[in-house]
């Protein structure tokens, strides 16, 4: 079954709805291991980007993704801001023109999104970033849906990689970002934007499949 | 959380209210997006100097916004960077035809927000340069980390370009001046206490009543590493030894010396600072042939302080000391 241009909508306000409701534990995560804000700068985007979502309800997939990304750019600040502002971007260059995508269109759409924020952020696994919770999670969406895998149990894998790759950040020392700058205090701490980017995966998999 | 605000969402919008009601005569606020230009920009056929970062470091960015030093300041929210949109718009508004130059202190989220900015300036056919801060020497200049960070020096940056600027200057010149600077200073930094960042409500961490942080950034994060407070001696020379180490000043230097307040800390315990840190570079023959003595790169209430050594030839000298009328940095007009 194709992934609608209203299920698209969907997971985003499952993801605004998440950040409302845990965007303390998430500044919590921030604050033991960088300054203390990513729940309040990613809420704060992703309610900006509530507010937009009226105005291109009749548009298509792209248009939706770019008004997010474009939404975050200038309303979060930080490193979220131009990070998930690049996986929004990237997914609307990926989905020109699309009422809907098939599973394995969602799955491309994300891989550029992926490469986007690696190539933004100059991140790669293992430096302790969000890009360890989407590369694993994109990965395991790939495989799954290689297998023949219906789009709902491949989506479920996918969260449940993106959440392995969240926990395996526990132990790391940061090297990119602002963590990276406590050395070896910032281990023993999962790091914010992979826990961030869990969730957006794990609302994908609630409400795209 | 005890603090002089109305409520947290509005801490910036507020403060920039009243940095407009009080200095009105030195810069204009736009807001939405918010930035700070001198009130009489664009200045023709000079270069435009936009600096910006997180709020919650008064009087830096938009305190040193006027003649002399910097053209426009782009606040973000407390501790987190502008958003290019907000630098893009500065931009335009201080571009004289000569270009803009960007001074973007090292840390992620400023230099990815830059970054794009500057790619939407120059598709717009805005010529712009960017000279990334890094002084501070806490941090490893690793491949492994971040690299260093971009603190006190970014202040002494700003008032040196911005007198280059002055003088007419090429974009060119100004940045290759700015990074000349960057490269002749340093940084170190300690915390006494945490600070609160309005939206948490709580402080960024917890210090025991006889322990320190040393090695700490701009933004309430930790430090390198934890130790017992000791007398203001022994602080000076724990902040003043890596910094001589690292570049390193030698004997017969001349440097301009900086020690700078977190928000917190009196100016009486910075003067006793400044002694010590006197002391120490007598000791090593190396001459302080000018200061900064003072709150101008804070970590809002944090109690702490940074020093940063400048060494200074005589081009930097003249820099310095020409005039300057900004808010929070003013001298020979």
């Amino acid at each position: 079954m194709p992934i609608t241009r209203d299920a698209v909508a969907r997971w985003i306000q499952a993801y605004a709805a998440v950040l409302a409701e845990q965007k303390d534990q998430l500044t919590q995560l921030d604050m033991d291991i960088g300054d203390g804000d990513h729940g309040e700068n990613m809420n704060r985007g992703f309610q900006a980007v509530l507010a937009k979502l009226p105005g291109v309800a009749d548009k298509d997939i792209s248009t939706l993704f770019k008004t997010v990304a474009m939404t975050l750019i200038s309303t979060v600040g930080g490193a979220s801001g131009p990070l998930y502002g690049t996986l929004f971007l990237q997914m609307a260059a990926r989905t020109a023109g699309k009422q809907e995508l098939t599973p394995s269109e969602l799955a491309e759409a994300l891989k550029a999104g992926v490469d986007g924020v690696m190539s933004r952020g100059k991140a790669v696994a293992g430096d302790k970033t969000m890009v360890d919770a989407l590369q694993p999670a994109l990965e395991a969406l790939q495989q799954a849906l290689g297998q023949g895998v219906e789009l709902a149990e491949a989506l479920n894998r996918a969260a449940t990689a993106a959440d392995q790759g969240r926990q395996a950040t526990i132990p790391w020392v940061a090297k990119k970002g602002r963590a990276s700058y406590l050395g070896e205090r910032s281990a023993g701490h999962a790091d914010p934007g992979a826990t961030s980017s869990h969730l957006l995966i794990q609302c994908a998999a609630r409400t795209l499949g | 959380m005890k603090k002089l605000i109305n409520r947290p969402q509005d801490v910036v919008t507020d403060a920039l209210r009243g940095m407009a009601a009080a200095h009105g005569d030195l810069v204009r606020v736009n807001f939405e997006p918010n930035y700070l230009v001198r009130a009489d920009a664009p200045v023709r056929g000079k270069v435009g100097i936009v600096s910006g970062g997180g709020s919650g470091h008064e009087p830096m960015h938009g305190g040193f916004v006027g003649m002399g030093m910097l053209d426009a300041a782009c606040p973000g929210a407390v501790f987190t960077s502008p958003t290019p949109d907000q630098m893009l718009a500065a931009s335009q508004a201080v571009n004289g035809g000569m270009g803009v130059l960007h001074i973007v202190k090292n840390y992620t989220g400023d230099c990815l927000n830059f970054e794009m900015a500057a790619e939407l300036a120059r598709a717009e056919g805005i010529q712009v340069e960017q000279v990334i801060t890094n002084d501070d020497v806490a941090v490893q200049d690793s491949l492994y980390t971040a690299g260093r960070r971009g603190v006190g020096v970014t202040v002494l940056v700003e008032k040196l370009a911005g007198a280059a600027a002055e003088q007419r200057r090429s974009l060119q010149e100004v940045a290759d001046l700015a990074r000349k600077v960057n490269a002749q200073g340093r940084s170190m930094g300690m915390a006494l206490t945490s600070c609160t960042v309005p939206h948490a409500g709580k402080p960024t961490f917890q210090l025991g009543e006889d322990e320190v942080e040393l090695g700490i950034g701009i933004h309430g994060e930790p430090g390198r590493k934890r130790i017992k407070l000791a007398p203001a001696s022994e602080v000076a020379a724990m902040l003043v030894e890596p910094i001589l180490a690292d570049l390193p000043f030698k004997s017969g230097d001349s440097v301009l010396a900086f020690v700078n307040g977190m928000g917190g800390t009196p100016l009486i315990e910075l003067y006793i600072l400044y002694a010590e840190v006197t002391r120490i570079l007598e000791a090593k023959g190396i001459k302080i042939a000018r200061n900064l003595v003072g709150s101008y790169i804070t970590s809002l209430e944090m109690a702490g302080c940074s020093i940063t050594l400048l060494r200074l030839d005589e081009e930097l000298t003249r820099l310095w000391d020409a005039p300057v009328k900004t808010p929070a940095l003013r001298w020979g007009v």
